[in-house]
């Protein structure tokens, strides 16, 4: 989209479209502990239009995350799933007839126009099952702080997903030989015009996955608009920040994309999770683009401070996901990390998806109760006990504590 | 540059009403109107409140810088001195 134009239509409206105001008062979420204490000055529950009430971090651009019982479901509802912008300039709303994507660029033998008719009739469509993580997912829990917006542990959603895959659409329009990245910008866009937007790339390899595809559903619904209507761009395995929202154009180009947003934002030290598949064209001594997320898991219930009779069975339930290796088994213990026990894996809805586990132990003795999960993957990694520290608070999937009391 | 100073315009005159909507109050302290005119230009301030109170002196002047250089927001040498004293002030370690 034309960016005078774009803003021009927005300038009016662009700062305040959005708000329901407090849908329930001032409800203040149950936050687990670790975070800034701005944290939990700040936390409101509120619902954007469309949604239900998220826990929310910053109204503009909206920054809303799931509260952790959403979760004891294994697909995210959409009016639950989180939402997460970058810069301020989100259209107020898009108006499905007028909305186009365009292929182009120089490195395609044709150029399209695609409606979104064009892109559900037009080709077939296919579905996927998978987990949307925020890369900055837990940032709040970083030690010490790294400046972001402060999340908690519910950046993160999972569903299924319905639409084209991107391949057959690159093969429509003809890749020619020489293309090293695939480049993504969505309708959203930065207040001012100096600020860059929002673009990202994928190498060609990862943008012709089977799996990566045009989502133009999102759990047999149509994407709410804060999660990317009326097209999103769908990339399992890797962290949300691929995932262009409100998907418009998409260029092969020849040459690494140097875009802030690739050269200076979501980047972490490279070498220090080696266990990532590399953007090979985009990274460099220092750094590398963060890509696949890493082994994961969240005890969805019991929530933090439940009571419990002593005697009385205690259900635990989570979820576990990688970045599509596959779960391969969750360690529960329910005695502060002394001793583990295998958890029961619950429906396997695909290698890209949450996986569901439960735990059943019995509370035996009073006082207070610490579990903890740990899940493994088919590459044998698992989640670590001690924070690998990055500046910018990725890739934390630290065992995480639920503590219950039992009287 | 026009461009630019006309949609700071317009975005401020929104973001008054905005602030009706869902004031986020930043400590009242020396500096907060700066900090409120130069900041909402592009975001909410609750940016400032969730971001505390972990940043010291040099951490607030990085985000300061950042938001200068890298996404051009077009703060003058003297603003960004008064936001940096009132951020690292209110909202900073020592």
């Amino acid at each position: 989209m034309d960016r005078r134009s774009f803003l021009g239509a927005l300038s009016g409206t662009v700062a305040a479209p959005f708000l329901a105001g407090p849908a329930f008062g001032m409800d203040r979420p149950s936050l687990t502990s670790g975070l800034p204490q701005g944290d939990y000055d700040t936390a409101i529950m509120e619902a954007l239009p469309g949604k239900r009430p998220l826990i929310r971090w910053t109204t503009r651009p909206p920054n809303y995350e799931a509260p952790i019982s959403v979760f004891k479901d294994a697909i995210t509802p959409n009016d639950a799933f989180f939402v997460r912008y970058h810069l301020a300039g989100i259209p107020p709303r898009i108006d499905l007839p007028q909305w186009k994507l365009t292929v182009g660029g120089e490195s395609f033998t044709s150029q399209l126009q695609l409606s979104f008719d064009d892109l559900q009739r037009g080709y077939e469509q296919v579905e996927v099952t998978a987990v949307c993580q925020c890369s900055g997912n837990r940032r709040g829990l970083s030690m010490p702080h790294v400046p972001g917006v402060q999340w908690s542990v519910g950046a993160m959603g999972n569903a299924t997903w319905r639409g084209p895959r991107l391949k057959d659409v690159l093969n429509k329009a003809g890749l020619k030989p020489g293309v090293v990245e695939i480049v993504f910008e969505g309708a959203d866009g930065p207040v001012l015009t100096g600020t860059p937007d929002f673009v990202k790339s994928l190498p060609l390899s990862k943008a012709m996955d089977e799996n990566t595809i045009i989502a133009l559903q999102m759990n047999g619904q149509p994407l709410p608009h804060f999660n990317g209507f009326p097209a999103r761009l769908i990339v399992p395995g890797w962290t949300a920040t691929y995932w262009m929202k409100h998907l418009t154009s998409v260029r092969a180009v020849t040459k690494p994309y140097g875009g802030f947003w690739m050269k200076a934002a979501y980047r972490i030290p490279t070498g220090m999770f080696p266990q990532l598949t590399s953007f090979a064209t985009q990274e460099n001594a220092m750094t590398t683009p963060i890509t696949e997320m890493v082994v994961n898991s969240l005890i969805a219930s019991p929530a933090e401070g439940n009571r419990v009779r002593r005697g009385e069975m205690v259900n635990v339930t989570g979820i576990a996901w990688d970045a599509g290796y596959g779960i391969t088994s969750v360690a529960v213990s329910t005695d502060g990390g002394m001793s583990w026990q295998d958890a029961t894996l619950g429906k396997d809805m695909g290698r890209f998806s949450f996986r569901p586990w439960t735990y059943n132990f019995r509370a035996d003795t009073t006082g207070s109760r610490m579990i903890l999960s740990r899940a493994s993957n088919r590459r044998g990694e698992t989640q670590v006990d001690k924070l690998i520290f990055n500046p910018a608070g990725y890739h934390n999937n630290v065992v995480r504590p639920t503590t219950i009391i039992v009287a | 540059m026009r461009f630019s100073r006309f949609i700071l315009a317009a975005t401020l005159a929104a973001t008054g009403a905005l602030a009706a909507e869902t004031p986020i109050q930043l400590k009242d302290a020396p500096g907060r109107t700066v900090v409120e005119n130069n900041c909402a230009v592009c975001h909410s301030l609750d940016y400032i409140r969730t971001n505390a109170p972990f940043l010291n002196r040099q951490g607030w002047t990085a985000e300061v810088n950042k938001m200068i250089n890298a996404y051009a927001a077009p703060i003058q040498k003297a603003d960004a001195d008064a936001i940096i004293d009132y951020l690292a002030a209110n909202y900073g370690t020592k």
